[in-house]
Order: structure tokens, then sequence, then C-alpha cells
């Protein structure tokens, strides 16, 4: 059953940067696992905790978070404010109980188009070898 | 439609004579004049439930209860208030969540089965517990609000700590559940009956697995929903629930507990759910007169007409809810304490996140602490 398993993973992706990544990755045809489901904000800072938490109620089986480099922010501070939200998310999910793995911080400015094909593939990978959310809704 | 007829009949909202006193003793309405609980009452008595519910002003209640003790009908507003919440969720109108509804995204995820949680870590290694036994401790959302205030330095677990200390110095080794869920409090304030079931039933089978006879809380919140709701809602329970407080008052009385002299100042804030909604008014501070050389002065506001500390449940968090907290703050420094003790780990959370506002008064700075980490010593606090 294991192996059959497709998860969902929900990819937050901030406008000027990692969201142009998955379009160059797109454009030029780099391949990476179609589980992931991109989310575009305007801005990393703009990705609430509960926007995450809210994703593995209802049942996503991972939670990646891509914001540009600190230094590149559009918004100057955005990838920091992404930051800090991230430490609380990843406190609040362990004491949860979900595995650290599901969630992940990826900082990818517009150029790294192979990168976000990289890090989507790793992710992929690595929630596939968990398995099914504990904690979703589906379940 | 879900008809609120029969919420009216049982809170007794039909016998409204739209005198206005809880308009006028509410501590929202004081601040914010589109708000009037009056208004909403006589609403949902026109029985035009489609416009009561698309008012944004049914999440604006704090349910702190102020309203339900001047009525001369004797309503119970508050209970209506849930109801009117619970059929507005069942008509797909959703509640306006304060952090964005992740503590309802939170509480939802622990209504899972299959859920392990790792809650146990704050424990210190010099603590005794047990996994069976006659005397459980309820730590409620604790791990989690330190974990998500951490930015505004929110320490509930402080009492945590003090209260297995303690409860560990009178030769009491209490259960605890690793597995505990949250108590389902905001969500059934909010609305969510359905996922507040759920909640409940995992609670007492955890604690029936555990063997409890007897299950202790240091939250107001978690108190109040075990004692009366779950009461409620899924029947008597097979174990006693008791408050903190009233445990360890008959210890103290005898001595048990040696109380070391703290020579200071404080004040205390009546939680609502312990105060208005259990009547606990003396209990904790009979607990804080023992401790010898310590001065407890009280707020111009106290007791059954105290000061909300201005949002409840996790819902609609405001400009109005941070004056009501600046407000709230003023008066406990104006009582000349140095520190202010509550009994609910909300209100720590809303009085420190006004103090780090920035746009909050520099000046409006006080310590806050869990009543009960005053009973433990301060050095070995860990």
């Amino acid at each position: 059953m294991k192996d059959k398993l497709e998860p969902k993973i929900v990819c937050f992706a901030c406008n000027w940067c990692s969201y142009p990544a998955a379009d160059g990755a797109g454009i030029n045809r780099m391949q990476y696992p179609s589980n992931i489901r991109i989310v575009r904000v305007m801005c990393g800072g703009r990705i609430n905790p509960s926007f995450v938490l809210k994703a593995f109620e209802l049942g996503a089986d991972g939670v990646l978070i891509t914001t540009c480099h600190f230094e590149d922010c559009h918004y100057l501070f955005g990838a920091r404010i992404a930051k800090d939200n991230y430490d609380k998310l990843e406190k609040m999910t362990k004491i949860l109980g979900i595995e650290p793995e599901r969630l992940r911080l990826e900082w990818i400015s517009a150029a790294e188009s192979p990168k976000f094909a990289k890090v989507m593939r790793e992710f992929t990978e690595g929630v596939k070898k968990l398995g099914k959310n504990p904690c979703g809704k589906t379940n | 439609m879900a008809k609120l007829t029969k919420a009216i009949r049982e809170t007794g909202a039909y016998l409204c004579i739209q005198c206005g006193r809880c308009s006028s003793v509410c501590p929202v309405a004081r601040l914010n004049n589109t708000y009037s609980p009056r208004r909403l009452l006589t609403s949902a008595l026109k029985g035009n439930e489609q416009t009561l519910f698309e008012n944004n002003s049914i999440w604006t209640c704090l349910t702190c209860g102020r309203c339900n003790e001047v009525c001369p009908q004797d309503i119970d507003y508050i209970e209506m208030t849930k109801a009117i919440r619970n059929a507005a969720q069942k008509n797909d109108h959703e509640a306006v969540c304060s952090h964005g509804g992740a503590f309802q995204s939170l509480m939802r995820i622990m209504t899972n089965d299959k859920l392990q949680q790792n809650r146990m870590e704050w424990i210190p290694s010099s603590a005794k517990i047990k996994t069976k036994g006659d005397i459980l401790y309820f730590v409620g959302c604790l791990p989690y609000f330190d974990a998500f205030f951490s930015d505004i330095g929110v320490k509930t677990l402080d009492a945590a700590r003090s209260v297995l200390k303690l409860l560990n110095s009178i030769g009491v080794e209490p259960v605890l559940l690793p597995n505990e869920r949250c108590c389902g409090h905001d969500l059934i304030w909010g609305g969510d009956k359905e996922n507040f079931l759920k909640l409940a039933k995992h609670n007492i089978e955890e604690i029936k697995k555990s063997g409890a006879k007897k299950v202790i809380f240091s939250c107001a919140e978690g108190y109040r929903t075990f004692k009366i709701d779950y009461e409620k809602y899924m029947g008597p329970l097979d174990f006693e629930v008791e408050h903190i407080s009233t445990f360890l008052a008959p210890y103290i009385k005898r001595g048990e507990i040696s109380l070391k002299p703290k020579k200071m100042k404080i004040t205390y804030q009546d939680a609502c759910r312990l105060g208005r909604h259990m009547g606990m008014y003396e209990e904790p501070r009979e607990l804080l007169e023992a401790v010898p050389e310590l001065e407890l002065v009280e707020m111009k506001k106290n007791r059954s007409n105290a000061l909300c500390c201005g949002t409840s449940a996790w819902l609609n968090c405001d400009i109005y809810s941070k004056r009501i907290q600046m407000k709230r703050l003023q008066d406990a420094l104006d009582t000349g304490a140095a520190l202010l003790t509550v009994a609910c780990p909300k209100c720590e959370i809303h009085f420190r996140c006004a103090m780090n506002d920035k746009t909050s008064n520099k000046t409006l700075k006080i310590d806050i602490q869990h009543f009960i980490t005053l009973l433990i010593n301060s050095e070995d606090k860990k």
C-alpha cells in the first residue's frame, strides 16, 4: 500500500522568487512530481501558521514553504517573518506528533529553477516514505 | 434551517424585557457602540435567523458572563450565544477567528484517533509522575501555547511545573496523559459542537483507561468545560473534577505545604471561567493569603465585577479587545502591585500580547504569573 501512496503536498510560494522559479522550472521542462499543489502568496511573510495547520487538518501529507532569500525579499523583511512563523510551526508540529519531514522551509530565488525542481523531488520522496498524514481529516 | 426556538426556551431568552442592563455592563459594548447584546438577543427572538447569522457581531461576545450576573430575568445570555454560534456554523457561516484560525485547526487536528502527540517534554526530570493511578492532572493546551507564543514571552507551563512540584511535595504522584487532547472549550464556544464531542469522547476514554478517580485542573477553562459542559453533553462522568485551589486548600490548612515568606505586593485577575462561570472567587485568594508576607491588593473591579481579558475562545480579537486589555492592565498597575496573578492561561497570553503591542503605552508593564506559581519558592521553580 505504502509504495502506491500518492501524497498530497501543499507548497506555499512567494510571488517574487519561488513562484517565478516554479514558472521557470516549467518553461525549461524540468521534471518534478505532480503531487505538489502550489499556492501563490504575495510574500512569504503572508504565510500565517494557520495556513499550514489548516492544510494538515484538511489532509495534506506535507507542507512546503518557499520564500525569497533574506537579502532578496521584495518587502525587505517578509522572508524573516516567514522564518519566525516557521520556527513556531516547527515547535507546534513537533508537539502534535507530526513528523518533522512533513514540513520544510526553503529559500528559492527566481533564478533557481533547478533548485525548485530538486527540492520538490526530495520533499516528495521524503513524504512518500512516511506515508499518510496521521492527523488529516480524510482518514 | 436550524431553529433557535429550543435554545430560546432553555436559556429563558423569551423572558427578555429589553431593559438593556446587559448592554450597559458589557465590556465590549462600552467601547464599541456598534455592538449590543440586547439588540442581538432581540434579533434572535424575532426569528430572522439569516440576518442574525450574517451579522459578524455574534462572534464578538466574550462570553465573560457579566450580562448573566446583572440580568433581572435570569436569562442565560452566554448559553444563548453558544446556541446562536452553533446554529450559524451549521448554516455554513464561518466563525471570525483570531490568529487566522490556527488554534481551531489545531483542535480539529486533535480530534483524529491516530494522532500520537509528544506533549510530555516540558516535565522536569525530578518530577514524579505515573501512568496509572487515582489522581490525574489535566495539563491542557499549555505546551502549545508556550510554543506558539514564544515570541511574546508566554510561560504558561511554569504553572504546570509548579503544580507537579506541589503535588509531589504532599506525596501525590499524579497521572499525566501522554495523549491528552484539548478539552474543546474553544470549539464549543465557537459553535463547533461536533468536533467538541469528539475531543470530549477521547479525553473521557483516556481518563477511564488511566483509572483515575479524580482529575485536577490548574486551567480555569478546562475545569469549567469538564465540570459543566462534559456532564451536559456526555452524561455523568465516572471521575471527580476538582480545581487545584480546592484540592490544595486542606493541605495548606494543615500546614503540610511549607510556604516560604514572599515580601511582595500582588493583585489577582479573576478568570471569567473560574469566577463568574464556576463561582470560585475566594478559593484562589485564600491560597494566596496563606503565603506569609504576601500582600494581595484588589483591583477596582474584582470578583463578579472583574473585567474580562478581552478575547475568548480565539474568536474575533480586534481593537476593542486591545483596549479592554489595556484598561485592565492599567487597573492592575493602579493598585501598585508588582505582579499580576491570573488563573487562566489565556489571561496571561492576552495581557502579554497587549503589553507587547507596538501601539501600546510603554508604561503598561507588569509581570504576569499564574497564582499557583506563588505557592512554591522562586529558587526551586525548575
